[in-house]
Protein backbone atom coordinates (compact mmCIF):
# COMPACT_ATOMS: atom_id res chain seq x y z
CA UNK A 1 0.00 0.00 0.00
CA UNK A 2 1.38 3.74 -0.91
CA UNK A 3 0.25 6.40 1.53
CA UNK A 4 0.71 9.85 -0.04
CA UNK A 5 1.01 12.47 3.02
CA UNK A 6 -0.44 15.46 0.69
CA UNK A 7 1.15 18.67 0.85
CA UNK A 8 4.35 19.53 3.08
CA UNK A 9 7.46 21.51 3.14
CA UNK A 10 6.92 25.28 1.66
CA UNK A 11 3.38 23.63 0.77
CA UNK A 12 1.49 24.25 3.71
CA UNK A 13 -1.98 23.27 2.53
CA UNK A 14 -5.24 24.80 3.61
CA UNK A 15 -5.03 26.72 6.98
CA UNK A 16 -7.88 24.67 9.38
CA UNK A 17 -9.05 25.76 12.50
CA UNK A 18 -7.02 26.09 15.47
CA UNK A 19 -4.29 27.48 13.62
CA UNK A 20 -3.31 23.80 12.22
CA UNK A 21 -2.00 23.43 8.61
CA UNK A 22 -3.17 20.97 6.13
CA UNK A 23 0.31 19.61 5.85
CA UNK A 24 0.43 18.01 9.59
CA UNK A 25 -2.52 16.91 9.70
CA UNK A 26 -2.32 14.64 6.59
CA UNK A 27 1.41 13.35 7.86
CA UNK A 28 -0.40 12.96 11.37
CA UNK A 29 -2.91 10.77 9.59
CA UNK A 30 -0.34 9.06 7.03
CA UNK A 31 1.64 7.92 10.48
CA UNK A 32 -1.57 6.26 12.10
CA UNK A 33 -2.58 4.09 8.92
CA UNK A 34 0.39 3.29 8.09
CA UNK A 35 0.76 1.72 11.70
CA UNK A 36 -1.90 0.04 12.02
CA UNK A 37 -1.37 -1.29 8.27
CA UNK A 38 2.15 -2.22 9.52
CA UNK A 39 0.51 -4.03 12.46
CA UNK A 40 -1.74 -6.15 10.32
CA UNK A 41 1.36 -7.12 8.50
CA UNK A 42 0.95 -4.95 4.96
CA UNK A 43 3.99 -3.23 3.70
CA UNK A 44 3.40 -0.01 2.87
CA UNK A 45 5.25 2.57 1.06
CA UNK A 46 4.93 6.32 2.52
CA UNK A 47 6.20 9.44 -0.46
CA UNK A 48 7.03 11.35 2.95
CA UNK A 49 7.79 10.73 6.96
CA UNK A 50 8.46 14.48 7.71
CA UNK A 51 7.72 18.00 6.75
CA UNK A 52 9.36 17.79 3.53
CA UNK A 53 8.32 19.54 0.01
CA UNK A 54 7.94 16.68 -2.40
CA UNK A 55 6.97 17.47 -6.29
CA UNK A 56 3.09 15.90 -7.19
CA UNK A 57 5.63 13.84 -9.97
CA UNK A 58 8.03 12.71 -7.45
CA UNK A 59 4.95 11.09 -5.43
CA UNK A 60 3.51 9.58 -8.46
CA UNK A 61 7.05 7.91 -9.41
CA UNK A 62 7.02 6.41 -5.93
CA UNK A 63 3.76 5.40 -5.66
CA UNK A 64 4.16 3.75 -9.61
CA UNK A 65 7.97 2.10 -7.88
CA UNK A 66 6.25 0.43 -5.27
CA UNK A 67 3.50 -1.33 -7.58
CA UNK A 68 1.19 -1.25 -4.94
CA UNK A 69 -1.88 -2.97 -4.27
CA UNK A 70 -3.31 0.57 -3.23
CA UNK A 71 -2.42 3.92 -3.10
CA UNK A 72 -4.60 6.57 -0.61
CA UNK A 73 -3.52 10.33 -1.48
CA UNK A 74 -4.29 12.19 2.00
CA UNK A 75 -5.92 15.53 2.17
CA UNK A 76 -7.70 17.73 5.10
CA UNK A 77 -10.00 20.51 4.92
CA UNK A 78 -12.19 22.70 6.67
CA UNK A 79 -14.71 22.70 4.13
CA UNK A 80 -17.67 20.39 3.77
CA UNK A 81 -17.89 17.63 6.78
CA UNK A 82 -17.13 13.64 7.20
CA UNK A 83 -14.90 12.40 4.63
CA UNK A 84 -15.00 12.77 0.56
CA UNK A 85 -13.55 10.32 -1.43
CA UNK A 86 -12.06 10.94 -4.85
CA UNK A 87 -11.05 9.17 -8.02
CA UNK A 88 -9.39 10.83 -10.85
CA UNK A 89 -11.77 12.31 -13.49
CA UNK A 90 -10.06 10.52 -16.26
CA UNK A 91 -12.40 8.33 -18.90
CA UNK A 92 -10.96 4.50 -18.22
CA UNK A 93 -9.32 2.80 -21.24
CA UNK A 94 -7.64 -0.50 -22.17
CA UNK A 95 -4.18 -0.95 -19.90
CA UNK A 96 -1.04 -0.37 -22.72
CA UNK A 97 1.78 -1.75 -22.87
CA UNK A 98 3.30 2.26 -22.77
CA UNK A 99 1.39 4.91 -21.69
CA UNK A 100 1.13 8.95 -21.83
CA UNK A 101 2.47 9.96 -18.06
CA UNK A 102 -0.17 12.39 -17.52
CA UNK A 103 -2.91 10.02 -18.15
CA UNK A 104 -1.64 6.91 -16.65
CA UNK A 105 -4.47 6.63 -13.98
CA UNK A 106 -7.00 6.09 -17.20
CA UNK A 107 -6.48 2.23 -17.07
CA UNK A 108 -6.09 2.51 -13.56
CA UNK A 109 -9.78 4.24 -13.34
CA UNK A 110 -12.20 1.50 -13.01
CA UNK A 111 -10.36 -0.12 -10.11
CA UNK A 112 -9.86 2.98 -8.14
CA UNK A 113 -13.63 3.85 -8.35
CA UNK A 114 -13.85 0.23 -6.68
CA UNK A 115 -11.46 1.15 -4.13
CA UNK A 116 -13.49 3.89 -3.11
CA UNK A 117 -16.69 1.72 -3.22
CA UNK A 118 -14.99 -0.31 -0.34
CA UNK A 119 -13.70 2.62 1.68
CA UNK A 120 -17.08 3.99 1.25
CA UNK A 121 -18.61 1.16 2.79
CA UNK A 122 -16.17 0.59 5.52
CA UNK A 123 -16.41 4.60 6.21
CA UNK A 124 -20.19 4.19 6.60
CA UNK A 125 -20.23 1.37 8.82
CA UNK A 126 -18.15 3.39 11.28
CA UNK A 127 -21.01 5.96 11.49
CA UNK A 128 -19.07 8.35 9.07
CA UNK A 129 -21.02 10.77 6.58
CA UNK A 130 -19.06 10.20 2.98
CA UNK A 131 -19.04 11.82 -0.12
CA UNK A 132 -18.10 10.69 -3.72
CA UNK A 133 -16.76 11.69 -6.69
CA UNK A 134 -14.48 12.52 -9.35
CA UNK A 135 -11.46 15.10 -9.38
CA UNK A 136 -8.57 16.58 -11.65
CA UNK A 137 -5.66 16.75 -8.75
CA UNK A 138 -1.84 17.12 -9.37
CA UNK A 139 0.05 13.40 -9.23
CA UNK A 140 -3.01 11.35 -8.92
CA UNK A 141 -3.43 11.06 -12.75
CA UNK A 142 -0.07 9.90 -13.38
CA UNK A 143 0.03 7.32 -10.60
CA UNK A 144 -0.31 3.22 -11.84
CA UNK A 145 -2.23 1.75 -8.73
CA UNK A 146 -5.61 1.90 -7.78
CA UNK A 147 -5.99 5.30 -6.56
CA UNK A 148 -8.30 7.32 -4.39
CA UNK A 149 -7.68 10.90 -2.62
CA UNK A 150 -9.08 10.58 0.82
CA UNK A 151 -10.06 14.40 2.58
CA UNK A 152 -11.21 14.30 5.85
CA UNK A 153 -13.19 17.06 6.75
CA UNK A 154 -14.88 18.30 10.52
CA UNK A 155 -17.28 15.93 11.94
CA UNK A 156 -20.76 17.38 12.18
CA UNK A 157 -23.74 16.55 13.93
CA UNK A 158 -27.25 16.42 13.00
CA UNK A 159 -27.76 19.79 14.29
CA UNK A 160 -24.80 20.80 11.56
CA UNK A 161 -22.38 21.87 14.19
CA UNK A 162 -18.52 20.77 14.49
CA UNK A 163 -18.79 17.32 16.78
CA UNK A 164 -14.90 16.35 16.14
CA UNK A 165 -12.07 19.11 14.84
CA UNK A 166 -9.33 17.81 12.35
CA UNK A 167 -6.94 17.89 14.80
CA UNK A 168 -9.21 15.81 17.74
CA UNK A 169 -6.90 12.59 18.15
CA UNK A 170 -10.16 10.28 18.72
CA UNK A 171 -11.79 11.03 15.44
CA UNK A 172 -8.04 10.86 13.45
CA UNK A 173 -7.94 7.09 15.04
CA UNK A 174 -11.69 6.59 13.87
CA UNK A 175 -11.02 7.50 10.24
CA UNK A 176 -7.36 5.51 9.87
CA UNK A 177 -9.11 2.20 11.83
CA UNK A 178 -11.83 2.71 9.11
CA UNK A 179 -9.46 3.23 6.08
CA UNK A 180 -7.26 0.42 7.66
CA UNK A 181 -10.25 -1.93 7.87
CA UNK A 182 -10.90 -0.69 3.85
CA UNK A 183 -7.36 -1.83 2.85
CA UNK A 184 -7.69 -4.92 4.41
CA UNK A 185 -10.61 -5.88 2.86
CA UNK A 186 -8.99 -4.63 -0.34
CA UNK A 187 -5.90 -6.61 -0.37
CA UNK A 188 -7.77 -9.88 0.53
CA UNK A 189 -10.14 -9.45 -2.37
CA UNK A 190 -7.36 -8.65 -4.47
CA UNK A 191 -5.74 -12.40 -3.45
CA UNK A 192 -9.03 -14.07 -4.43
CA UNK A 193 -8.50 -15.77 -8.05
CA UNK B 1 -10.76 110.72 19.20
CA UNK B 2 -12.78 107.96 18.09
CA UNK B 3 -15.75 107.45 20.15
CA UNK B 4 -15.95 104.12 22.18
CA UNK B 5 -19.32 103.00 20.40
CA UNK B 6 -17.83 103.40 17.01
CA UNK B 7 -14.94 101.42 17.75
CA UNK B 8 -17.61 98.75 18.99
CA UNK B 9 -19.50 98.90 15.65
CA UNK B 10 -16.24 98.40 13.37
CA UNK B 11 -15.30 96.00 15.25
CA UNK B 12 -18.78 94.25 14.91
CA UNK B 13 -18.70 95.14 10.90
CA UNK B 14 -15.03 93.46 10.68
CA UNK B 15 -16.08 90.16 12.27
CA UNK B 16 -19.51 89.95 10.11
CA UNK B 17 -17.77 90.57 7.27
CA UNK B 18 -14.52 87.82 7.71
CA UNK B 19 -17.74 85.19 8.75
CA UNK B 20 -19.40 86.35 5.42
CA UNK B 21 -16.38 85.81 3.67
CA UNK B 22 -15.78 82.58 4.66
CA UNK B 23 -19.18 81.19 3.71
CA UNK B 24 -19.23 82.39 0.46
CA UNK B 25 -15.82 80.80 -0.01
CA UNK B 26 -17.34 77.35 1.26
CA UNK B 27 -20.30 78.13 -0.81
CA UNK B 28 -18.03 78.58 -3.52
CA UNK B 29 -16.25 75.26 -3.38
CA UNK B 30 -19.45 73.42 -2.70
CA UNK B 31 -20.88 74.61 -6.20
CA UNK B 32 -16.86 73.66 -7.98
CA UNK B 33 -17.41 70.14 -6.46
CA UNK B 34 -21.19 69.82 -7.59
CA UNK B 35 -19.99 70.84 -10.78
CA UNK B 36 -17.37 68.45 -11.64
CA UNK B 37 -19.24 65.59 -10.24
CA UNK B 38 -22.38 66.56 -12.83
CA UNK B 39 -19.25 66.12 -15.43
CA UNK B 40 -17.77 63.05 -13.93
CA UNK B 41 -21.35 61.79 -14.21
CA UNK B 42 -22.82 63.10 -17.66
CA UNK B 43 -23.73 59.86 -20.02
CA UNK B 44 -21.61 60.00 -23.19
CA UNK B 45 -24.02 57.46 -24.23
CA UNK B 46 -27.26 56.13 -24.09
CA UNK B 47 -27.85 53.92 -21.36
CA UNK B 48 -28.60 50.36 -22.93
CA UNK B 49 -31.05 48.04 -20.54
CA UNK B 50 -30.78 44.32 -20.99
CA UNK B 51 -33.87 42.81 -20.45
CA UNK B 52 -34.22 40.38 -17.77
CA UNK B 53 -34.02 36.62 -18.75
CA UNK B 54 -33.77 33.39 -16.96
CA UNK B 55 -30.38 31.59 -16.27
CA UNK B 56 -29.61 28.22 -15.15
CA UNK B 57 -27.58 28.12 -12.63
CA UNK B 58 -25.38 25.07 -11.13
CA UNK B 59 -24.90 26.26 -7.59
CA UNK B 60 -22.85 23.76 -5.50
CA UNK B 61 -23.56 22.23 -1.77
CA UNK B 62 -20.43 21.96 0.14
CA UNK B 63 -23.15 19.38 2.62
CA UNK B 64 -23.49 16.39 -0.09
CA UNK B 65 -20.93 17.75 -2.40
CA UNK B 66 -23.68 18.15 -5.08
CA UNK B 67 -24.77 20.38 -7.76
CA UNK B 68 -27.82 21.62 -7.84
CA UNK B 69 -29.90 23.54 -10.66
CA UNK B 70 -31.42 26.62 -9.77
CA UNK B 71 -33.37 29.52 -12.47
CA UNK B 72 -32.88 32.89 -11.79
CA UNK B 73 -34.29 36.06 -13.53
CA UNK B 74 -31.20 38.72 -14.14
CA UNK B 75 -30.49 41.16 -16.63
CA UNK B 76 -28.57 39.35 -19.74
CA UNK B 77 -26.61 41.06 -22.49
CA UNK B 78 -27.00 39.62 -26.14
CA UNK B 79 -23.26 39.33 -26.30
CA UNK B 80 -22.27 36.24 -25.38
CA UNK B 81 -19.23 36.92 -23.76
CA UNK B 82 -20.87 39.44 -21.45
CA UNK B 83 -24.02 37.50 -21.27
CA UNK B 84 -21.64 34.15 -19.95
CA UNK B 85 -19.40 36.59 -17.30
CA UNK B 86 -23.03 38.17 -16.45
CA UNK B 87 -24.24 34.59 -15.48
CA UNK B 88 -21.30 33.78 -13.75
CA UNK B 89 -21.05 36.63 -11.61
CA UNK B 90 -24.59 35.91 -10.48
CA UNK B 91 -23.36 32.05 -9.52
CA UNK B 92 -20.29 33.56 -7.28
CA UNK B 93 -22.61 35.97 -5.86
CA UNK B 94 -24.57 33.31 -4.79
CA UNK B 95 -21.41 31.93 -3.10
CA UNK B 96 -20.77 35.23 -1.58
CA UNK B 97 -24.17 35.58 0.35
CA UNK B 98 -23.42 34.61 4.40
CA UNK B 99 -25.84 31.72 4.20
CA UNK B 100 -24.30 30.48 1.06
CA UNK B 101 -24.29 26.09 1.14
CA UNK B 102 -20.81 26.71 -0.91
CA UNK B 103 -19.36 29.56 0.81
CA UNK B 104 -16.34 31.57 -1.37
CA UNK B 105 -15.72 34.70 -0.78
CA UNK B 106 -15.34 37.25 -3.81
CA UNK B 107 -18.66 38.04 -5.67
CA UNK B 108 -19.57 39.10 -8.90
CA UNK B 109 -16.26 40.88 -9.46
CA UNK B 110 -13.72 38.05 -9.55
CA UNK B 111 -15.12 37.07 -13.16
CA UNK B 112 -12.83 39.92 -15.11
CA UNK B 113 -14.30 38.62 -18.73
CA UNK B 114 -14.71 35.79 -20.42
CA UNK B 115 -13.37 34.74 -23.54
CA UNK B 116 -15.30 32.72 -26.14
CA UNK B 117 -13.29 30.91 -29.10
CA UNK B 118 -13.41 27.90 -31.32
CA UNK B 119 -12.96 24.77 -30.03
CA UNK B 120 -9.79 23.78 -30.67
CA UNK B 121 -10.23 20.29 -31.73
CA UNK B 122 -12.72 21.04 -33.96
CA UNK B 123 -10.72 23.85 -35.62
CA UNK B 124 -7.95 21.75 -36.38
CA UNK B 125 -9.47 18.65 -37.47
CA UNK B 126 -11.80 20.58 -39.95
CA UNK B 127 -10.87 23.76 -40.20
CA UNK B 128 -13.01 24.53 -43.60
CA UNK B 129 -15.90 23.18 -41.90
CA UNK B 130 -15.76 24.82 -38.83
CA UNK B 131 -18.79 27.65 -38.65
CA UNK B 132 -17.84 29.85 -35.91
CA UNK B 133 -21.48 31.10 -35.96
CA UNK B 134 -22.55 27.36 -34.75
CA UNK B 135 -19.38 25.64 -33.83
CA UNK B 136 -18.83 24.33 -30.70
CA UNK B 137 -16.26 26.50 -28.55
CA UNK B 138 -13.90 27.26 -25.94
CA UNK B 139 -14.31 29.50 -23.25
CA UNK B 140 -11.74 30.84 -21.01
CA UNK B 141 -12.71 32.04 -17.99
CA UNK B 142 -10.51 34.59 -16.42
CA UNK B 143 -10.78 35.21 -12.58
CA UNK B 144 -9.05 37.45 -10.39
CA UNK B 145 -6.14 36.92 -8.15
CA UNK B 146 -8.32 37.77 -5.09
CA UNK B 147 -10.85 35.42 -5.41
CA UNK B 148 -7.94 32.45 -5.87
CA UNK B 149 -6.43 33.41 -2.96
CA UNK B 150 -9.71 34.02 -0.80
CA UNK B 151 -11.45 30.47 -2.01
CA UNK B 152 -11.13 27.69 0.71
CA UNK B 153 -8.78 25.09 0.01
CA UNK B 154 -9.51 21.54 -0.76
CA UNK B 155 -10.61 19.07 -3.12
CA UNK B 156 -14.07 19.28 -2.56
CA UNK B 157 -14.47 22.76 -2.23
CA UNK B 158 -12.17 23.95 -5.50
CA UNK B 159 -13.49 20.55 -7.65
CA UNK B 160 -16.99 22.19 -6.68
CA UNK B 161 -16.49 25.41 -7.82
CA UNK B 162 -14.93 24.49 -10.87
CA UNK B 163 -17.39 22.20 -12.27
CA UNK B 164 -20.16 24.21 -11.00
CA UNK B 165 -18.32 27.28 -13.21
CA UNK B 166 -18.19 24.80 -16.42
CA UNK B 167 -21.78 23.37 -15.86
CA UNK B 168 -23.40 26.77 -15.36
CA UNK B 169 -21.38 28.15 -18.82
CA UNK B 170 -22.57 25.02 -20.42
CA UNK B 171 -26.43 25.35 -19.36
CA UNK B 172 -26.65 28.70 -20.64
CA UNK B 173 -24.52 28.59 -23.39
CA UNK B 174 -25.26 24.90 -25.36
CA UNK B 175 -22.06 25.83 -27.87
CA UNK B 176 -19.32 25.84 -24.74
CA UNK B 177 -17.75 22.32 -24.64
CA UNK B 178 -14.95 23.06 -23.11
CA UNK B 179 -13.61 25.43 -20.34
CA UNK B 180 -9.95 26.66 -19.21
CA UNK B 181 -9.01 28.76 -16.34
CA UNK B 182 -6.65 31.81 -16.11
CA UNK B 183 -6.21 34.14 -13.03
CA UNK B 184 -5.24 37.42 -13.71
CA UNK B 185 -4.70 36.99 -16.93
CA UNK B 186 -1.62 33.62 -16.31
CA UNK B 187 -2.36 30.04 -16.35
CA UNK B 188 -2.16 28.80 -12.69
CA UNK B 189 -1.69 25.56 -11.10
CA UNK B 190 -4.37 25.21 -8.99
CA UNK B 191 -7.34 27.02 -7.72
CA UNK B 192 -6.34 26.75 -3.96
CA UNK B 193 -4.01 23.96 -3.81
CA UNK B 194 -5.93 20.87 -5.28
CA UNK B 195 -8.27 21.39 -7.75
CA UNK B 196 -5.80 21.67 -11.38
CA UNK B 197 -6.40 24.32 -13.30
CA UNK B 198 -3.76 23.72 -16.15
CA UNK B 199 -6.28 21.39 -18.01
CA UNK B 200 -8.86 22.06 -20.45
CA UNK B 201 -12.10 20.87 -19.01
CA UNK B 202 -15.30 19.04 -20.86
CA UNK B 203 -18.12 21.29 -19.81
CA UNK B 204 -20.77 18.04 -20.44
CA UNK B 205 -19.13 15.99 -17.74
CA UNK B 206 -19.14 18.86 -15.59
CA UNK B 207 -23.56 18.99 -16.16
CA UNK B 208 -25.15 16.21 -13.73
CA UNK B 209 -27.85 15.03 -13.78
CA UNK B 210 -30.33 16.74 -11.24
CA UNK B 211 -29.15 16.33 -7.70
CA UNK B 212 -26.37 14.17 -8.49
CA UNK B 213 -22.11 14.12 -7.43
CA UNK B 214 -20.42 15.73 -9.80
Amino acid sequence: MVLDAAHGGDDTGGRLANSQLEKAITLALSVRLRSLLGARGIQVVTTRESDAAVDPNRRAEIANHAQAQACLILHATQSGSGVHLYASSLAPVQPARFAAWKTAQAAWVTRSLALAGVLNSALQQAQMSVTLGRTTLPGIDSMTCPAVAVEIAPELGSDKKITAELDDPDYQARVAAALAAALVEWRSEARQP
Amino acid sequence: MIPRYQRFIFGILLVASLVMSGALWQLRERAHQRLIAGEDSAPTSAPVVAPAEQATLLVANDGDGSLLTQIHSLPLPADPGARARAVLGKLLDLYAAPDAAHPVPGGASSVLQVFLLPAPETAAQAPSQYAPQTGPQLAVVNLTGSFAAGHPSGIETETLTVLSICATLRANLPRVTQVRFLVDGVQRATLAGHADLTRTYLAADALPAEGTHP
